[in-house]
């Protein structure tokens, strides 16, 4: 499949070679330079303000997570009863009523993304330290998966969106935003800047490192 | 000892370089140690991009005049489109998330494709890049991440099924548009090959 070729023989990183590469563009220029003249973006050959911008915006998204989960995410108003319910309790209604599959959906979307999430960036931006006995690909994996699939959580805020216009009906049913989706829209946004905060290229590091030990 | 840097191209994710060659068409150049995938030209990619940004964002306006979801409660009827979904977060400290919502749903995937069109219409003629064009390009990737057009479309499924205790609710012509952009954005993605279009852009 891969036509591009290794300089010669085993993998040479760009660093290695005495070059910073633009991950934007992929273009190579020589260390000193500061600004890639291919796209415009930055070079950095090692971002190492990135694991403190990583933790930054980690701690800013657990902290969001919590009130998302203590405070009600939507809140019913009929004529016989009031009801709010949390990311939690909105599950247990949808599994209530026989609608399995949605609530799993959601369950995944809003409780089981979202820790995975945490476990995983702070996992990774601790390996990047200490090492790790999870292979590079495993971890390089991981955080691919981390980025694509975290946006997902936002799925929870579009239907209380949605279903606070539709269900405007005054007197008869009104459905409300609850604090709830204010926190989980903020704790997802920040976890998806921690994400991307993160400069993979430091997962491959350790191995030279090591690999430079051992020889 | 590497006087040519053009000819080289390093792995976003990983780092490591390599000499870069461009594959046949419809065949991918991926990295060797972490598998990200380097170089992927396709046939007329372009021009095709070019068609399929244009035919969403007609379906982005279409999407955003009709309603998408409709439901009707002891005789009381009420239809949502896009922008009342965006805005139903009005009160207070919620005019955030409104705004936030709008942005995720509508301007971003909309900005991402005037961008595409802004970008890449001068290369498929063959013309010189328009002013700005690499800034544009790199917004466009920028805001990948960001637009969340699928993930709106999914949960209109879930909306929908949340009420069908509470309500006779039906699907408007906007899901359906909606889902039809969805389609035609992960299509685009696939075409795109970012190292074709950047080495384009500094012909
Ligand atoms: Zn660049
Ligand atoms: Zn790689």
């Amino acid at each position: 499949m891969a036509r591009t070729e290794p300089l010669s023989g085993p993998i040479v990183t760009a660093r290695e070679a005495g070059l910073v590469a633009c991950t934007r563009c992929t273009r190579v220029w020589p260390l000193s330079e500061t600004r890639c003249a291919r796209c415009g973006s930055k070079l950095v050959s090692r971002d190492t303000q990135s694991l403190q911008r990583v933790w930054a915006w980690w701690i800013a998204g657990f902290m969001a997570y919590i009130p998302a989960n203590l405070y009600p995410m939507l809140e019913t108003r009929t004529l016989v009863y009031n009801q709010s319910d949390t990311i939690v309790g909105g599950v247990i209604e949808l599994a209530s009523h026989g609608a399995y599959g949605i609530a799993f959906v959601i369950l995944l979307a809003s409780v089981g993304i979202p820790i995975a999430k945490f476990v995983a960036i702070a996992f990774l931006a601790l390996s990047v330290r200490r090492g790790s006995r999870i292979g590079q690909v495993r971890r390089q994996q991981v955080y691919e998966v981390v980025e694509y699939i975290g946006r997902w959580s936002m799925i929870d805020v579009f239907v209380v969106a949605i279903l606070a216009s539709l269900v405007q009906l005054n007197i008869v049913v009104t459905i409300t935003p609850g604090p709830a989706a204010l926190t989980f829209a903020l704790s997802v946004i920040f976890t998806m800047l921690s994400a991307q905060a993160f400069d993979s290229r430091m997962i491959w590091d350790r191995q030279e490192q090591d690999g430079k030990a051992k020889a | 000892m590497y006087s040519d840097l053009d000819s080289l191209i390093a792995c976003p994710s990983c780092d490591a370089l390599y000499t870069a060659k461009r594959p046949a068409k419809g065949e991918r150049a991926a990295c060797a140690r972490c598998h990200t995938v380097l170089i992927a030209p396709r046939r007329n990619a372009g021009l095709r991009i070019i068609a399929y940004a244009l035919a969403s964002l007609v379906l982005v306006m279409g999407a955003l005049a009709f309603p998408f979801l409709g439901l009707s409660v002891a005789g009381l009827g009420n239809k949502a489109t896009l922008i009342d979904a965006a805005l139903a977060f009005s009160e207070g400290p919620f005019v955030i998330l409104s705004l936030a919502v709008v942005a995720l749903i509508v301007f971003l995937p909309a900005l991402r494709l005037l961008l595409t069109i802004y970008v890449l219409t001068p290369l498929v003629l063959d013309r010189p890049a328009w002013p700005g064009a690499k800034r544009a390009f790199r917004w466009a990737e920028r805001i990948k991440p960001w637009s969340m057009a699928e993930i709106f479309v999914i949960g209109c499924a879930v909306a929908l099924v949340k009420l069908v205790d509470l309500a006779r609710v039906e699907l408007g012509p906007a899901f359906w548009m909606f889902s039809v952009l969805v389609v035609l954005l992960v299509v685009q993605d696939t075409l795109m090959c970012r190292w074709s279009v950047w080495r384009a852009l500094n012909r």
